[in-house]
């Protein structure tokens, strides 16, 4: 048997041990999110996911469901502070959509289509962050990273292989590969790997293959996000 | 520190390796002493450790590359590190810096070209009352003046070993100025673990509970709580962690009570030891405090030949504890315990997602008590008192006593024990503190208070503190100590969250826009709604409160903003005349001709 909570006035069951975000997507309920992904171990980083659950606020990806909560998600307060933290995204890193061949199908875009967010708002930092192109088959273009460790869950939890991780503090953090050199070619990733395809921006990139599906055709040009999601 | 051939690095990183006994979760105490013995972490290193510890190359790297004395860039054989605490910058430590950086004909934060020396900065390392204070190669020098620099400057040029520099200036004062229960009485080494082991753990955790002894590091949780639910906690192994990273600027508290009081701390680990059943205990210990590590150790080796640590502590069959101490390596945020343990186990000092707490899963997984160093003392004080007697002093919600760190603008700084409840004017008066403009409690992450609320009373039901306790005459900038703490906040933000990583960085530029005189009221809005967001959606208490000290300021000390703004609603961040500094610093030249004429 199963409870339920209160999302947006609207009941939504779960399963004990089920988060807010499992069971909202469960139930077909779109919780804004970057660094979430049903396939692998909640992370809580990216914080768009923040709600207000019984009056305190708390990132549903790694809230455990109780009964009879009451949680908001989609009001205009949350929506607010989810469209600065995509802003927030946006200044940190280098993301030029009109050239990247993510476009379309990149999670942060269409996330900020989704939040109407109209401008980045905040200075830019424009970091200097060099692209990893040693790899025969992979591109690595830090510019875009977000940092939601995906790639590093998948790499360790799927693949067995640990090719990423994050080192620095702060705003200096960022993506490593796991060789001395610094080289992805140095490492045991291949283009099959889980790892290579769950980059929810345009970190990872297979090359030699641009622009297959035209831009205007992609998931999320089809689709707004929240729907291409939950279904 | 000496350049070392391939081969002589290998064998160093192997007798160290050696030591630790190979433990991929003592992967940061690895680090720690690879980089004091050989000045630097180069990826062939950390490949080398990566291998002999099964963990991955990139994993290591992460590790290394979180914490702030770990160097991965610029080897030099002198690292200098000044701290950045605000009270060490009104006692002239800018000045001082950047007077050592031009005798060594060098830049802030970029090693000399012949790899000598390098001369940077670090958040407070807990020296406020003898500043301005400075680390060299771990090793703590207190009170800098002109004269030490420039005799400090002629040792590196003649390449002197930090050992043989002058003594006195690595003397570090205990400075109490006030004692109360716990520092006025004289202890006896083991008499707090009989009188424990006399009441048996249950009723020992009763005294705890009727003491009703609350966390010293600010959050004030129930102890005896604390301690029940870990006793309780499922599983064999358990552990008693000592939390004396206190990384908050103004806070030196700990470092006092392990100089001065180490005994009673231990006790106090064994007495948790012995109330929730654990074996083991692990003191935390900032990677500041590096200079106290050897006398500690010896204390832990006598204490263990006098039979109060090991096997059958003071002949009791089957009360076995013991010890051990880890030093950190500069990191604030490791003072929150989820990310001390992270620490502990060898990883980036990450806050945890919680549930699940510490006291059922710890330290490597295992039911973990992690405390205060002064709460441990204090244990110490409920052992052989009672914790009837204890609850007697300081208030209803509040008992005992509290070591305050006091720092800045006032004749006596220094340790003051008073009983909870002490109001911030009684501790002004007692420290020799006249026209103050303003008291930080707690530090950066506290609470900011003004003289209308001198009256306010030092406890948890009105102004709860870790300890830190910085006066600011009224001569001082208001502006200026938010705008430091602002610095303090992004350096040590872990970098986990968006709102934190991203956040702490904004804050802290427009916090040095408007400092610069190109901000509006359009940025005041934005502090606060940065502020606001920080505190709704940050992963952690580092960024909940990240804003607070720019929050207080603002409302408290408007002026001190208010007479840095231009008057209309928007002023841009780009400034012309500071983007041709690169161009004037390429060239050596800073003559009018350099610089755009002020239009206005």
């Amino acid at each position: 048997m199963s409870d339920v909570f209160l999302l947006d006035g609207e009941q939504v069951p779960f399963t004990v041990g089920q988060t807010v975000m499992a069971a909202a997507r469960a139930a077909g309920r779109y919780i804004p999110h970057l660094c979430w992904h049903p396939e692998f171990q909640p992370h809580g980083s990216c914080r768009l996911c923040t709600v207000k659950a019984d009056g305190h606020f708390a990132a549903a990806c790694t809230l455990a469901a109780r009964p009879g909560m009451t949680v908001d998600n989609r009001t205009a307060e949350l929506d607010d502070q989810r469209r600065t933290l995509l802003q927030m995204l946006f200044v940190e890193g280098n993301h030029f959509c009109p050239s990247c061949e993510k476009s379309g199908a990149c999670k942060l875009q269409a996330t900020a289509y989704e939040l109407k967010m109209m401008t980045p708002h905040f200075d830019h930092f424009f970091p200097d962050r060099a692209v990893d192109a040693s790899h025969p088959d992979l591109l690595l273009d830090f510019n875009r990273c977000i940092l939601c460790e995906l790639c590093v869950r998948a790499s360790r939890d799927a693949d067995g292989k640990n090719v990423f991780a994050i080192t620095g503090r702060g705003i200096k953090s960022h993506l490593i590969v796991n060789s001395p050199s610094g080289r992805l070619a140095d490492t045991a990733m291949s283009l099959a790997d889980r790892a290579a395809s769950v980059c929810p921006v345009g970190v990872i990139l297979a090359k030699g293959r641009g622009f297959v599906i035209p831009i205007g055709e992609r998931r999320y040009d089809r689709q707004q996000i929240g729907a291409a999601e939950e279904q | 520190m000496q350049a070392q051939s391939a081969s002589q690095q290998a064998e160093i990183v192997a007798n160290i390796l050696q030591r630790q006994r190979r433990d991929p979760a003592r992967l940061v105490q690895v680090l720690r002493e690879i980089d004091e013995v050989l000045g630097e972490l180069t990826p062939e290193v950390l490949a080398m450790v990566g291998e002999q510890l099964k963990r991955p190359f990139a994993e290591v790297a992460g590790v290394a590359g979180f914490y702030h004395f770990l160097e991965l860039e610029q080897r030099a054989r002198y690292r200098i590190f000044w701290s950045d605490n605000i009270i060490e910058q009104m006692q002239g430590s800018t000045e001082l810096r950047e007077e050592m950086c031009r005798l060594l004909w060098i830049e802030p934060g970029r090693a000399s070209e012949d790899g000598l020396v390098k001369v940077g900065l670090t958040s407070c390392i807990g020296m406020g009352d003898q500043g301005p204070a400075l680390l060299v190669n771990g090793r703590t020098v207190t009170r800098m003046t002109r004269a030490r620099v420039a005799a400090m400057v002629e040792l590196i040029r003649g390449g002197a070993l930090v050992g043989n520099w002058p003594e006195e200036w690595f003397a570090v004062a205990d400075n109490i100025r006030r004692r109360d229960i716990l520092l006025g009485r004289s202890y006896k080494a083991g008499a707090a673990i009989a009188a424990a082991l006399a009441r048996g753990p249950a009723a020992m955790l009763g005294e705890i509970q009727s003491a009703r002894l609350r966390g010293r590091g600010g959050a004030g949780f129930s102890t005896a709580q604390k301690w029940q639910a870990c006793r309780d906690a499922p599983g064999d192994v358990r552990y008693v962690v000592c939390n004396a990273d206190e990384g908050e600027p103004g806070t030196f508290k700990d470092r006092v009570l392990l100089s001065a009081y180490a005994d009673l701390v231990f006790e106090g680990m064994c007495i948790a030891g012995l109330c929730i059943g654990a074996r083991q205990g692990l003191l935390y210990l900032r990677g500041e405090y590096r200079y106290l590590l050897e006398a500690l150790e010896a204390n832990l080796a006598r204490r263990r030949a006098a039979g109060l640590l090991g096997r059958d502590i003071l002949g009791a069959a089957g009360y076995d504890f013991d010890i051990e101490i880890h030093l950190g390596a500069g990191a604030y945020v490791c003072g929150e315990e989820s990310a001390l343990l992270e620490s502990l186990a060898g990883k980036r000092g990450v806050p945890r997602n919680r549930p699940p707490f510490p006291v059922t899963h710890g330290y490597l997984d295992c039911p973990t008590a992690v405390n205060n160093a002064e709460t441990l003392a204090a244990a110490c004080l409920i052992a052989e008192n009672g914790g009837v007697c204890y609850a007697a002093i300081g208030t209803e919600m509040s008992t005992g006593s509290k070591l305050l760190s006091v720092s800045g603008d006032c004749a006596r700084p220094g340790i003051y024990e008073y009983p909870f409840g002490v109001t911030v004017a009684q501790v002004l008066a007692d420290a020799g503190a006249n026209d103050t403009q303003a008291v930080q409690v707690s530090g950066p992450s506290g609470v900011c208070v003004a003289p209308e609320e001198f009256g306010r009373r030092l406890a948890f039901e009105d102004l709860p503190s870790a300890g830190a306790f910085m006066v600011f005459g009224a001569s001082r900038d208001m502006f200026e100590v938010a705008r430091n703490f602002a610095h303090f906040f992004a350096h040590e933000s872990c970098g986990f969250c968006t709102p934190c990583r991203v956040g702490t960085a904004l804050v802290k530029n427009l916090m040095d826009k408007i400092n610069a005189g190109h901000g509006s009221p359009a940025d005041i809005n934005e502090l606060f709604k940065l502020q606001r967001l920080m505190e709704s959606t940050a992963h952690c208490g580092l960024g909940h409160s990240a804003c607070n000290p720019v929050a207080d300021t603002l409302k408290k000390f408007r002026p001190a903003y208010q007479r840095r703004l231009h008057s209309t609603e928007f002023e841009p961040a780009f400034d012309l005349d500071y983007a041709l500094s690169q161009a004037r610093q390429m060239t050596g030249r800073d003559d009018a001709g350099a610089h755009l004429a002020n239009e206005s």
